[in-house]
């Protein structure tokens, strides 16, 4: 491959694009997200299940390109578990990591996130890279309290 | 660049001569020599244009139509000089027939808000096809919701062709207008604009067409098509941004009333009451594109001393190469495949987005285009997100089919 594309297409982007994790319909989701990026036609439908203030659990549909797809996929794994605040924050630090307006963030914060930090060279892609965790803000920001079943 | 593609060209086609004539084919993009196969979005520019435009605001620039200095008379003497070449282009009868405007997308509001509010009235219908531009859409939409009239839509069939006899069955009592676009952006079908001509015009219904496409590939008489209004865009023709054409039978153009106000449109104006302009003047409200209009004018003498006849050969000769060795690559679906049809190669490839092709691809050096080409429709019908395009023009060769084929089967290899 053009080492020149490593920055972007690391082989955690092939894999997960290849096999995205948590991809399925969620028939029992407290609430369903579509996100939708007009300019390249990638949809993603993201579902969120929550339990005392986290994300119990989380799975996405779509069609989308090789950034989107393991974006939503590597989203999914890092958000399941976690609490609406320590979300909130991942969605801040991930978007400020790929828009490059803050190089002092630590990438370890991110985990396996931080392969995406080299869409930032590329302006015409960035919003592959940040489509699912949009969504997930608006999954997050729809209501104060997120619906319980309990 | 090129003797051996050279060799495969018809080989009178000067396409090293013509080469050389861009500048901007010269260089390197992440190393490897540019391939540029966005022509469809916009051309890149000969420098016998780019001069042009130099030279003209080197010595002859000044405002037109209002100065009786000599530099106006001058500029004013190159805006309608250019007026007149476009109009040979597209053989109208008179060089008051030709509206300068920005582009096709321009031409088109200028005929919905202009005859299209003064025509139309609730329960009338447009009737366009399933492969426009969102320019040949839009427009449409919008005097729709001002007048009541409704927009209707001829489909096609898989390959991408207009069904005739189905846009035929939508022309009824209520039909005011056929607009249809001559080559699909999208797809490369190039419609018989003709013969649609020929039937809306059996029942008196005028016909506007989109020639966005069209005017690069092909040569367009407007008086053989018969056809009331004729859109373009300079920059697809190599010529500069900002500038197109309108062209539209006299008589409609005097009775359409004016559809922006302002200098250069008018004759007297007093606080009670304004004359208009004739046509085209009266269209082309406020200080023009004067020096674009210079520019396009040199695309098309630049484009008529190659010829058309050689255009069309090699383009259909790159159009056939390109697609019959697109089925060598595994897992490639050709979006568009009419029977008559422009050199356009619109696909997808399996497991691959075309936005990730793009990206690659622009790393050996190649320009595609990954989208839906404003196009949403044709994008829905074929059920698919998006496609790749390569699209073809005057300067590109076979080698640089063969570098985006090559290109292609390493990156399907890639993403496994
Ligand atoms: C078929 C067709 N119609 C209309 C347009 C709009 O042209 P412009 O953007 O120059 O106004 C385009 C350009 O993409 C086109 O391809």
């Amino acid at each position: 491959m053009l080492d020149d594309l490593r920055d972007l297409y690391q082989e955690v982007v092939f894999d997960h694009n290849r096999n995205p994790r948590n991809f399925r319909k969620m028939e029992d989701a407290d609430r369903t997200v579509e996100g939708h990026n007009p300019l390249c036609g990638d949809r993603i439908t993201l579902y969120l299940k929550f339990d005392d203030g986290r994300i119990a659990d989380v799975s996405f549909q779509g069609q989308g390109c090789a950034i989107s797809t393991a974006s939503a996929s590597l989203m999914t794994e890092i958000v399941k578990g976690k609490t609406l605040e320590e979300a909130e924050h991942l969605f801040e630090a991930f978007h400020q990591i790929v828009t490059g307006r803050d190089d002092d963030l630590k990438l370890e914060e991110l985990g396996k996130l931080a392969v995406l930090a080299g869409v930032r060279q590329y302006p015409s892609r960035i919003k592959c890279a940040t489509l699912p965790w949009h969504s997930l803000e608006a999954a997050l920001k729809g209501e104060e309290q997120p619906v319980s079943t309990e | 660049m090129t003797t051996a593609a050279a060799a495969h060209t018809p080989s009178t086609y000067p396409i090293d001569r013509i080469r050389a004539d861009f500048p901007a084919l010269a260089q390197q993009v992440r190393g490897k020599p540019l391939v540029y196969l966005d022509n469809a979005a916009s051309a890149q520019k000969p420098h016998q244009v780019i001069d042009t435009l130099a030279e003209f605001y080197r010595h002859d620039f000044a405002n037109i139509h209002r100065s009786v200095h000599t530099l106006g008379e001058r500029a004013t003497a190159r805006y309608e000089a250019a007026r007149e070449t476009v109009r040979r282009f597209l053989n109208a009868r008179r060089a008051e027939e030709i509206v300068f405007v920005r582009g096709t997308t321009e031409a088109i509001n200028l005929v919905a808000q202009s005859w299209g509010r003064a025509n139309l009235k609730a329960g009338d219908e447009i009737l366009i096809t399933a492969m426009e531009h969102h320019s040949n859409i839009v427009p449409w939409q919008l005097v729709c919701r001002q007048t009541g009239a409704r927009l209707r839509v001829a489909p096609m069939n898989t390959r991408g062709e207009l069904l005739l006899e189905e846009l035929a069955k939508r022309i009824g009592p209520r039909t005011r207008l056929v607009s249809v676009v001559h080559m699909s952006n999208a797809l490369g079908t190039v419609n018989p604009v003709e013969e649609i001509v020929a039937l809306a015009h059996a029942r008196g219904i005028p016909v506007l067409i989109d020639g966005a496409q069209a005017v690069p590939h092909l040569p367009v008489d407007v008086q053989a098509l018969d056809c009331d209004f004729y859109a373009f865009s300079g920059h697809k023709l190599y010529g500069p941004t900002g500038i197109g054409a309108l062209y539209a039978r006299h008589e409609l153009l005097e009775a359409m009333p004016p559809w922006q106000g302002g200098g250069e449109m008018i004759r007297t104006v007093t606080f009670e009451e304004t004359t208009y302009n004739d046509p085209p003047f009266k269209f082309e409200a406020g200080t023009p594109a004067i020096a674009e209009a210079v520019g396009l004018a040199a695309a098309i003498d630049y484009l008529e001393a190659i010829g058309w006849e050689a255009i069309a050969a090699h383009e259909h000769d790159l159009l056939e190469y390109a697609t019959a060795r697109a089925e060598e690559v595994p897992g490639l679906r050709l979006i568009g495949t009419a029977r008559e049809k422009g050199a356009i190669l619109s696909f997808t490839v399996d497991r691959v987005h075309p936005h990730d092709l793009g990206t690659f691809l622009d790393h050996y050096g190649i320009a595609v285009r990954a989208g839906h080409h404003c196009t949403m429709p044709v994008m829905d019908f074929f059920q698919v997100p998006a496609t790749a395009r390569a699209s073809f023009g005057i300067y590109n060769t076979r080698q640089e089919v063969d570098l985006l084929i090559d290109a292609l089967k390493e990156i399907i290899e890639v993403f496994g």
